[in-house]
């Protein structure tokens, strides 16, 4: 089991926590033409990297806010995490 | 009753408390702190089981965890526990064991039959046998097979123990109390970290408490009590016994198993059975210590044949002797230490050093003992069928290689060690690397994967002195990391015997024309000629050998084979043992029971249970219930001796014709706020939302960015910046996720809050042609007419003093009105409503007749939002606002949303008018057609029309709008039904929509 830190509780259990998926993705703006192969790409193209993956997790148990999360997929090491409005590196 | 094998004055158990037990069905008696081994040893028993494969008699091997033998099946307080290892479980009054894979008893077991048939067993013969005929597999192979297969039968009842979980935090886990772990401990806690201990077994010291030693003056077994006394008095540490440390986890995350209630007679009030401890440590210290590796010669197995360290354990722990002729044949000190303690006790051994020429201080002490010692030989093997009688030595040449001067010597048992192997399990578990060490033949732990460290044994450091320096410091060295209080210990002096080096051999070479069984892996019966045989098969990886031969692969994981069974890979391969790498360790480390993997969170406990504010009202009037998501909901009210169907149609038209009020309090329900609120639903839903006055309710409709519907419901404008959202009882915590995500992540910029309020609102359908009347009667002070309050409109009133709301909004389709109240008034609500309600002939409807009611209206719920289906599915596309962008809409433009024969909802009636449609049916056009047959879609939803008094069903199906006025056929292969219907349209009743409105 994971051991997230959240920046708004500190660290907390995985169990507490629900994932998010590639928090890199960016949703199209609202009212925007794009082609359909750009829709297909943000609704279900996404990357599978072996190493260092920025993604989001949902503090569902505790402070209901959306983190960012880089973590390796392979070794489970968490560099760093961020709140959702903060800039990551 | 005297025990013959019970020594007086040795061991650890209480002699003051004798406690008797019975095995297969015979009584013996032992004493408090035996063991099932210790005590039947000490009556003279080792015949306690039958191997798995072969069905050949099984003794005990070892003393601990290690064991692969004594499995054994226990009746405990009418429960029963299969894959008990003897070595472990403790005694205790009427306790009942008995032998288990053999039939029908230990002493004389049919299966042994396998024993003669061994050539047709070999190695992978699961994959050679049983192919032919293919028809037998079912019915003989397979049920055979599983007859025979298995240590014991797991109990079929529902199991009374309560077990729990627990999670703790520390700075520092230690596992395993042997000297490494006690010095450690001690050093960190004196340092002042947050410690904990964890021993596997009853007593703490591990190999303090059965070697000849000297720590401060002190023997092993005084310093180790003294030791865990003063840890046990200090706050800052938690030591724990008959806790295994089995599995070590991400983020060091270790889980440890307590056994607290298995060695009573019965689980204590207020304790569990057992604990499993969730714990998260800042260090670990891995002092698991080591195993004895046995030596590989012939016949192996037969009972009497141990480990020489066990031997050692029964002696010094419980004063048992495993055997009064013992043979002991060592390729290392440890043997002579066990042959010192049968001679101290008054049994003579007789020592076989594969070594030639070996000296050191015990091998010295030994020949003062006068113990007979025979250098440069060996066991060629045991004989004996149910225990060992005699066994063939032989003196071995210098290489190794050649055997002469056999002879056949009488003894009871034959004690070996093929010396240690480090049990780096944990160590291999966090990540760790290992790698294989040439001076102890083993492999021992790396570089630290996670934040571990491996000391003592474990890292395999033999002598005390390095063991208990090691520990001292590296105790120190990890706690000061996190405490800095740098306080230091000074580390006792320690007095022990010097060894010399082990022999670098482990399997006895067969003499010309002997072809006797050396096995390797003794629970699950693979022998040398198997390992052979799958390497000239062609396996080569270890990982596809152990596989295919099933070494290491039963309930001890190899324990005490692994090592034996890649040396012999090695040696026929030409390699040495790094290059051929060792299997993967995985958790657990021993076998863990379900229930402690469970802890409470079973039946009804293995999810919250959510009841309404008037769940005691509903029970009362004798509902019955239906899980709705986490929530009890009632699904009807019986009536004398009602069936469902009776019931629900009763309920469903007595909503039709007078009124009828069901709990909707489980609805999810959100309060979004803020000033950007307005813009925000006219993001998430699909229709307009920017233009809704206050005092207004609206349906919505939200999709997920892929087009599909998420959810549904009404939200209501409270005041200008205040939106009452509602959610299906399914979907409220996805919806709120959903919200949260777009809000905090996509539109930061907008000025939202949302947070869910499905708690704090008790609430009340009422439905039917008398809504109103009764209305007025509840509500006198306020217009609740049609002019005031129309469809879709909102109120607040007074409901007798208590502040209510009025959403004049409809899932039946009849007039109705949902009422909320706050939750700790909801059934103060609801008797008022039932009160009032009696002069109109008010009914409660449940869930059953709600389904009924939506139905036949052909309002959509989960079985058409089934996360498969887009708004125009469900006939819902004029919801969808062709002006404004939402989420979600850029897929509705895909070619396969916008297909003309797309799927869509229609409604289904057989033509006889009587037979009910199996909901999941599917509709086709031909029931005769060749398989597989195309289907048009399924069948939704079914009831029977309370308005029509016939079957009713919803369908989605292809091109349904061209559909209506067919006849069609819905097929249900499951329940093997074929059925005439004709389609019509989903809205059977009230297709104007004229009732809701007036």
């Amino acid at each position: 089991m994971l051991y997230i830190f959240c920046p708004h509780c500190g660290s907390r259990s995985q169990n507490e926590f629900a994932y998010g998926g590639d928090a890199t993705v960016k949703r199209p703006e609202l009212n925007k033409e794009i082609s359909d192969q750009e829709w297909n790409n943000f609704v279900y193209l996404r990357k599978s990297p072996r190493g260092k993956h920025l993604e989001l997790w949902h503090h569902i148990s505790g402070c209901r806010q959306w983190i960012k999360v880089e973590r390796d997929t392979s070794t489970h090491e968490i560099f760093k995490t961020y709140k959702a409005d903060e800039l990551t590196e | 009753m005297s025990q013959d094998f019970r020594l007086d004055n040795i061991g650890m158990v209480n002699r003051k408390k004798k406690i008797s037990f019975t095995f297969n069905g015979k009584k013996y008696f032992g004493y408090e702190g035996d063991t099932i081994a210790s005590a039947l040893i000490a009556n003279g028993v080792h015949l306690v089981g039958r191997s798995f494969k072969y069905h050949r008699p099984r003794g005990f091997f070892g003393v601990g965890v290690d064991e692969p033998y004594a499995i054994l099946q226990l009746e405990r307080n009418n429960e029963r526990d299969p894959n008990i290892r003897a070595t472990e479980q403790e005694i205790f009054e009427g306790l009942e064991v008995k032998s288990v894979n053999c039939w029908p008893s230990v002493n004389f077991d049919i299966g042994a039959i396998n024993n003669f048939l061994k050539m047709f067993f070999p190695a992978g013969f699961y994959y050679k046998t049983f192919m032919w005929p293919p028809s037998f597999w079912y019915k003989i192979y397979e049920p055979f097979i599983r007859m025979a297969a298995g240590f014991g039968e797991a109990s079929i009842k529902h199991d009374k123990e309560r077990y729990e979980h627990k999670y703790e935090y520390c700075d520092l886990l230690i596992t395993g109390s042997g000297p490494s772990g006690l010095a450690s401990a001690y050093a960190a806690a004196k340092n002042g970290a947050r410690v904990i201990l964890a021993e596997d077994k009853p007593r703490y010291g591990g190999s303090l408490l059965s070697s000849d030693v000297n720590i401060g003056n002190q023997t092993g077994a005084e310093w180790s009590e003294k030791i865990i006394t003063e840890l046990k008095s200090m706050s800052n540490v938690i030591v724990k016994n008959r806790s295994q440390v089995f599995g070590y986890y991400d983020h060091n995350m270790l889980v440890m198993s307590e056994r607290i209630s298995d060695h009573l007679p019965k689980t204590q009030k207020y304790l569990p059975k057992q604990r499993l401890w969730y714990i998260r440590a800042k260090e670990v210290l891995i002092s698991s210590g080591s195993i004895e590796r046995p030596l590989v010669f012939g016949n192996n197995d037969t009972p009497g044949v141990m480990l020489s360290s066990a031997a050692k354990e029964y002696i010094k722990v419980y004063g048992v002797l495993v055997g009064k002729k013992p043979l002991i044949f060592t390729n290392n000190d440890s043997g002579y230490e066990t042959a010192i303690e049968f001679k101290k006790n008054g049994v003579n051994p007789l020592i076989l050093d594969t070594r030639k020429e070996p000296s050191s201080d015990i091998i010295t002490e030994a020949k003062n003992l006068g113990i007979e010692i025979k250098y440069s030989y060996v066991v060629v093997a045991a004989k004996g069928y149910k225990k060992v009688k005699s066994a063939d030595i032989a003196k071995i040449s210098d290489n190794k290689k050649d055997l002469s001067n056999i002879e056949n010597i009488e003894c009871d048992c034959i004690c070996v060690s093929g010396f240690w192997t480090p049990s780096i399990h944990l160590a291999s578990q966090s990540g760790n690397k290992s790698e294989f060490n040439e001076k102890i033949d083993a492999f021992i732990p790396k570089k630290s994967k996670q934040k571990e460290n491996t000391i003592g044994s474990a890292n395999g450091k033999f002598t005390l002195e390095e063991t208990i320096n090691e520990a001292f410091n590296k105790g120190y060295e990890v706690s000061n990391k996190i405490t800095e209080n740098n306080n230091k210990v000074s580390i006792p002096t320690v007095v022990e015997k010097k060894s010399s080096e082990h022999d670098k051999f482990w399997c006895v070479p067969l003499p010309k024309g002997k072809s006797y069984k050396r096995f390797l892996d003794f629970q699950n019966d693979v022998a040398v000629t198997d390992i052979e045989l799958a390497l000239r098969e062609g396996f080569r990886s270890i990982e596809h050998v152990k596989r295919y031969t099933t070494l290491g692969m039963a309930t001890d994981q190899g324990k005490t084979s692994n090592l034996n069974g890649l040396q012999l890979v090695s040696d026929i391969e030409n390699k040495v043992v790094p290059q051929v790498g060792h299997t993967t360790f995985r958790p657990p480390y021993t076998p863990v029971s379900i229930g402690a993997i469970v802890g409470r969170e079973v039946g009804k406990h293995s999810k919250p249970t959510r009841k309404s504010p008037m769940h005691e009202w509903h029970e009362k009037n004798n509902a019955v219930f239906v899980d709705a998501g986490v929530w009890l909901r009632p699904r009807y009210y019986k009536q004398g001796n009602e069936t469902l169907f009776e019931a629900s149609k009763r309920e469903a038209k007595n909503v039709r014709k007078n009124v009828g009020v069901c709990d909707v309090t489980t609805l999810g329900k959100i309060d979004v706020k803020g000033p950007d609120a307005a813009e925000f639903l006219n993001r998430v839903y699909t229709n307009a939302w920017l233009k809704l006055p206050v005092g207004k309710a609206r349906y919505g409709v939200m999709l997920r960015e892929d087009g599909i519907v998420m959810d549904d419901g009404t939200t209501t404008r409270i005041s200008e910046n205040h939106y009452h959202m509602t959610t299906t009882t399914a979907q409220a915590a996805n919806v709120l996720s959903h919200l949260e995500y777009y809000l905090q992540l996509v539109w930061p910029e907008l000025n939202v809050n949302v947070v869910s309020t499905t708690e704090q609102w008790a609430g009340a359908a009422i439905a039917g042609p008398n809504s109103r009347a009764l209305l007025m009667k509840l509500f006198p002070n306020t217009d609740v007419s049609n002019e005031a309050l129309p469809f879709m409109g909102y109120k607040e009133a007074d409901l007798f003093g208590i502040p209510a709301k009025i959403y004049r909004i409809s899932f039946s389709g009849e007039l109705a009105y949902e009422v909320n109240v706050e939750s700790d008034y909801g059934n103060f609500m609801w008797e008022k409503i039932i009160e009032v309600g009696k002069e109109f002939q008010i009914q409660a409807y449940g869930t059953e007749a709600l389904s009924t009611l939506r139905i036949e209206m052909g309002h959509v719920a989960g079985s058409e939002l089934d996360g498969r289906t887009i708004p125009h599915d469900t006939s819902l596309e004029g919801l969808v606002s062709k002006k404004k962008d939402f989420i979600g809409k850029r897929s509705l433009s895909r070619s396969a949303f916008t297909k003309p024969d797309r799927e869509k909802i229609v409604g289904v009636v057989p033509l006889d008018k009587t037979t009910s449609i199996p909901e999941g049916s599917y509709i086709v056009k031909d029931p005769k057609a060749k398989l597989p047959n195309p289907k048009l879609g399924h069948v939704s939803a079914s009831c029977w029309s309370v308005e029509y008094d016939n079957p009713f069903s919803l369908a989605i199906i292809k091109d349904g709008k061209n559909m209506i006025g067919q006849k069609l056929f819905a097929m249900s292969p499951l329940k093997n039904k074929t059925i005439p219907v004709e389609i019509v349209s989903s809205h059977y009743v009230d297709p104007e929509g004229k009732r809701v409105r007036a």
